[in-house]
């Protein structure tokens, strides 16, 4: 344990540590560049020098390791002399176009540039001048303006894991490019406009919209995936104009999916503004009195079994209570929040969460993945799995489809015959299992969303108990989700009731006529032709699949206009916070659910929020501690029986679009042209 | 320098090493422990460039990346690296001009103005024949003979403008002069011929 001196102040760091983070472990603050704690150090900016005692010149403090009895002063003279003299070089080459530069006043350069900066150029000649890049639609370039601080090229090679961008040329020359012009084919590429300390990497949707000190800043959560990785929403006016990662090491430490940061464009398009009901076969517009009438008046007198609701993937926990509770009152139990079909068991919590918790990857030393491309359905996960990949000693093995992950692992196979192969001890991956100290499997939806779903579950679990997964302080089991809403509609209950249907069923009786009514609380995956005959009540914030099928639309909000409480696929309750107010008539979702219980003549008992949180931690104590993983205890679940042959497909077929927000998105139609068009990975989403 | 690539109109598609430079490419291959291959890449890439007519197309960058187990991107930093590999066709005779100072204190100049007007071209294009391509270049380490200029792989030394314009009318009739000093002197040797172990005892001495 190294002891050092920094301004006086004694500091004692673990071996390892550099002077720049003993500098920080002190409170002092050094001013740096290239230097990111995330990434391996470069030490080229030069911005970071500090003076040592006895040394011949300053220290590049980011790249020195401590050591015992160093003397470090971070404002001497001598260390003050070195930044300007850094900073003058750094400013010789960059151009002085902070007005029209989107990083004004958010800029790194700018800001140190207040502190170390000479108050006018001593360098008389030409500035050099370079290409801008082409890194695809999501990140503007402006090239003249790097500092050649290699952020953006070690993000993209260490996290992200896609070799495709480098430094070609040399000294002046240098220039941060792909070199073929190719876009960035990584889910996380966005992350590097965070990460660039100038202005050379923007975010190309939000070009010129807002300068920062404009915006209203708004701390929510994410669920255009199931991780909920924390986000901060910038909001002007009634406008979300752009979304960024906040940090929460638990989760996604600072970094955000491309299609969580970009689809917010997809928030102000084909919004559901005001009621519609239909009329002579066509949806025409409506009051909410007339609206909520309309569905009154439809299920009055309609057999409580002949009715059915089913949650879709955005469906926050608060609309799925009240929603629940109002079908309750009617006698009904025909909800369910599985969408996809997906043969999770809600009689055991353990089975659908991802139990090992994101942050608790980093422990693991053997992973096996069932159904799942994690690089599709969770980007950030992905990255967290990389991440361990990188630190060695983690075999992982995929049963599934193909495709490249950004690690290295091991191809067991395709389909559930491989697992059972598995679980039976016939492959060598389960020795590996075997004298792993703490190995984790991850199930994917792919898995789940079959017809023998539940006996993969069961197969699973009997790979899980068998490798030892599942012990005192270690459980290995884990569900990884698709959709944000999937662990709160089951940790709230939003599953048949007894003697209840499942999606399936609800489908099937749509179909043959037992079942006349359905309510989708924005369930947009649901093939309209299978809901037959039935009356559909949609709600949901876009208008999607489900409201062009729908017989009454009523108008709810999205993540970012309503205090909403999700859950993450680790069970991880998180509250997203309301930015920006619903477009016109449109509601907070569980006030719909309110005000239709009015109507209905069944008033639901909480008039505000408080008490329908209130409500909330009775059905599920688990709501009561957000942003905590609640223990969960091992049970039985699945249900044992044969599979089929069929090879595991991810439910994810184009990662750009995935829900109604993201399908509504310009920028996301962009990256699914770009990126699944041009490589036929799949097949593109509809763009409208 | 190029400041960045522009596809040259030519610029093949395909590129595979022949017989002889995969033989080649894996004994260069072979003398990096396994795991270690990429550490192969700049003798490969000249392997390539020389395959290539001296001048490294992208496909025989990707080509190299393959065998190599690399990243395009990373193969593609190393070639833009080093101005030894020429990133755009050159000539037959590719004349790599030193211009640095001690060459310019012995008459670079009037090499270069030679050069230029005896070709009709300026630094850093190809005559329309294809045959010549001038490039100005730093020091190329043999200052002791200088003005130097290097012609493909063969370093011609002690030039002048009379001497020059030889070398190019030689060039052009594809009958390139011995390499070395283009005065007759004998390798770094002083101009004057041997001053030392000459038979004399050395000086000062007796």
């Amino acid at each position: 344990m190294p002891k050092l001196t920094i301004n006086g102040q004694a500091v004692e760091v673990p071996p390892g540590a550099t002077v720049l983070q003993a500098c920080e472990s002190a409170g002092v603050e050094v001013p740096r560049f290239c230097y990111h704690e995330r990434l391996s150090i470069a030490g080229n900016c030069r911005m970071c020098l500090v003076e040592q005692e006895k040394a011949p010149k300053p220290i590049a403090s980011c790249a020195m390791p401590a050591a015992d009895g160093m003397v470090i002063h971070t404002d001497s003279p001598m260390a003050r002399k070195a930044r300007k003299g850094v900073m003058e070089f750094l400013l010789i080459n960059h151009p002085l176009d902070c007005p029209i530069c989107d990083q004004g006043g958010e800029c790194d350069l700018q800001d140190q540039a207040m502190a170390y900066g000479f108050d006018r150029g001593r360098y008389d000649e030409n500035k050099r001048a370079v290409p801008d890049k082409d890194f695809g639609p999501l990140v503007k370039t402006s090239m003249n303006r790097c500092i050649h601080c290699t952020r953006c090229i070690r993000f993209i090679t260490e996290v992200a894991g896609i070799e495709e961008l480098g430094a070609t040329f040399r000294g002046e020359h240098m220039e941060v490019t792909t070199y073929v012009e190719k876009a960035l084919s990584s889910e996380l590429s966005g992350n590097i406009i965070d990460l660039c300390p100038v202005g050379a990497l923007t975010s190309k949707p939000y070009a010129f919209s807002a300068r920062p000190w404009e915006l209203r800043k708004v701390e929510s959560v994410d669920v255009l995936d199931a991780v909920g990785a924390a986000i901060r929403v910038d909001v002007r006016g009634g406008e979300v104009l752009r979304v960024l990662p906040r940090l929460n090491e638990a989760v996604n430490e600072e970094w955000l999916a491309d299609k969580s940061r970009f689809a917010c464009d997809g928030l102000r398009r084909q919004r559901l503004d005001r009621p519609y009901v239909r009329r002579d076969g066509k949806l025409q517009p409506a009051t909410w009195p007339e609206a909520l009438a309309a569905v009154a008046a439809r299920l009055d007198g309609v057999q409580a079994d002949r009715i059915a609701a089913l949650a879709g993937d955005l469906a926050c926990v608060e609309s799925m209570v009240a929603l629940k509770d109002l079908f309750a009152a009617i006698g009904s139990g025909n909800i369910d929040c599985r969408q996809d079909g997906a043969a999770l068991d809600p009689r055991t919590r353990a089975s659908y969460v991802f139990n090992t918790t994101i942050a608790g990857i980093e422990q693991a030393d053997a992973c096996l993945l069932i159904g799942t491309n994690p690089r599709w359905e969770a980007p950030v996960l992905n990255a967290r799995l990389r991440k361990r990949f990188l630190a060695g000693g983690f075999r992982v093995a995929l049963i599934g489809q193909q495709t490249d992950l950004t690690y290295r692992y091991d191809y067991l196979g395709a389909g559930p015959q491989t697992l059972a192969d598995l679980a039976s001890g016939k492959l060598a991956f389960g020795d590996l299992l075997r004298l792993a100290k703490r190995p984790m499997l991850i199930l994917g939806q792919g898995a789940l969303a079959r017809p023998d779903g539940a006996a993969i579950l069961a197969l699973a679990r009997e790979v899980a108990e068998k490798f030892n997964m599942v012990r005192e302080d270690w459980n290995g089991f884990n569900v990884l989700h698709t959709a944000a809403a999937r662990v709160g509609g089951m940790d709230a209950g939003f599953v048949p009731g007894h003697g209840g249907r499942g999606t399936a069923e609800i489908l099937q009786g749509a179909q043959n006529g037992t079942v006349e009514f359905v309510y989708l609380l924005g369930a947009d995956e649901i093939d309209p032709d299978l809901l037959g005959k039935a009356f559909v009540v949609y709600q949901g914030h876009h208008g999607d699949e489900g409201a062009h099928r729908a017989d009454v639309v009523l108008p709810g909000a999205a993540y970012t206009e309503k205090n909403a409480t999700y859950v993450n696929t680790e069970g991880r309750p998180q509250q997203a916070r309301l930015a920006v107010f619903p477009p016109g008539e449109a509601r907070e979702d569980w006030k719909i659910i309110r005000a239709l219980s009015e109507a209905m003549g069944k008033r639901l008992p909480y008039d505000n929020l408080a008490q329908l949180r209130r409500r909330m931690e009775s059905v599920n104590p688990i709501f009561a501690a957000p942003g905590q993983v609640a223990p969960v205890s091992w049970g039985a679940f699945g249900t044992s029986g044969p599979v089929q042959a069929a090879p595991f497909a991810t439910l994810v077929s184009n990662y750009y679009m995935t829900d109604p927000i993201s399908r509504a998105s310009e920028t996301m139609a962009k990256c699914t042209a770009t990126f699944i068009a041009r490589t036929g990975d799949a097949k593109a989403g509809a763009a409208e | 320098m190029s400041a960045a690539p522009t596809a040259p109109a030519k610029e093949p598609t395909t590129f595979a090493f022949s017989q002889d430079y995969l033989r080649r490419a894996e004994q260069i291959i072979a003398k990096y422990p396994p795991g270690r291959q990429a550490s192969a890449v700049l003798p490969l890439l000249d392997l390539a460039q020389r395959q290539c007519g001296n001048w490294l197309p992208r496909a025989a960058m990707d080509y190299v990346a393959g065998i190599l187990g690399m990243a395009p991107i990373r193969v593609y930093e190393v070639a833009t690296f080093y101005s030894m590999f020429n990133l755009q066709p050159v000539g037959k005779w590719f004349l790599q001009i030193c211009g640095t100072t001690p060459c310019w204190l012995r008459g670079s100049d009037d090499v270069i103005r030679t050069c230029e007007s005896k070709l009709g071209i300026k630094m850093g294009e190809t005559t329309a024949d294809g045959k010549f391509t001038l490039k100005e270049v730093e020091c190329l380490g043999a200052c002791v003979n200088a003005p130097v200029v290097q012609v493909n792989d063969d370093f011609y030394e002690d030039l002048d403008a009379a001497s020059m314009a030889r070398l190019i009318d030689a060039l052009a009739a594809d009958q390139p002069p011995p390499k070395g000093s283009m005065t007759g002197r004998q390798n770094a040797a002083p101009v004057g011929g041997p001053q030392t172990l000459d038979g004399r005892a050395p000086g000062g001495d007796d």
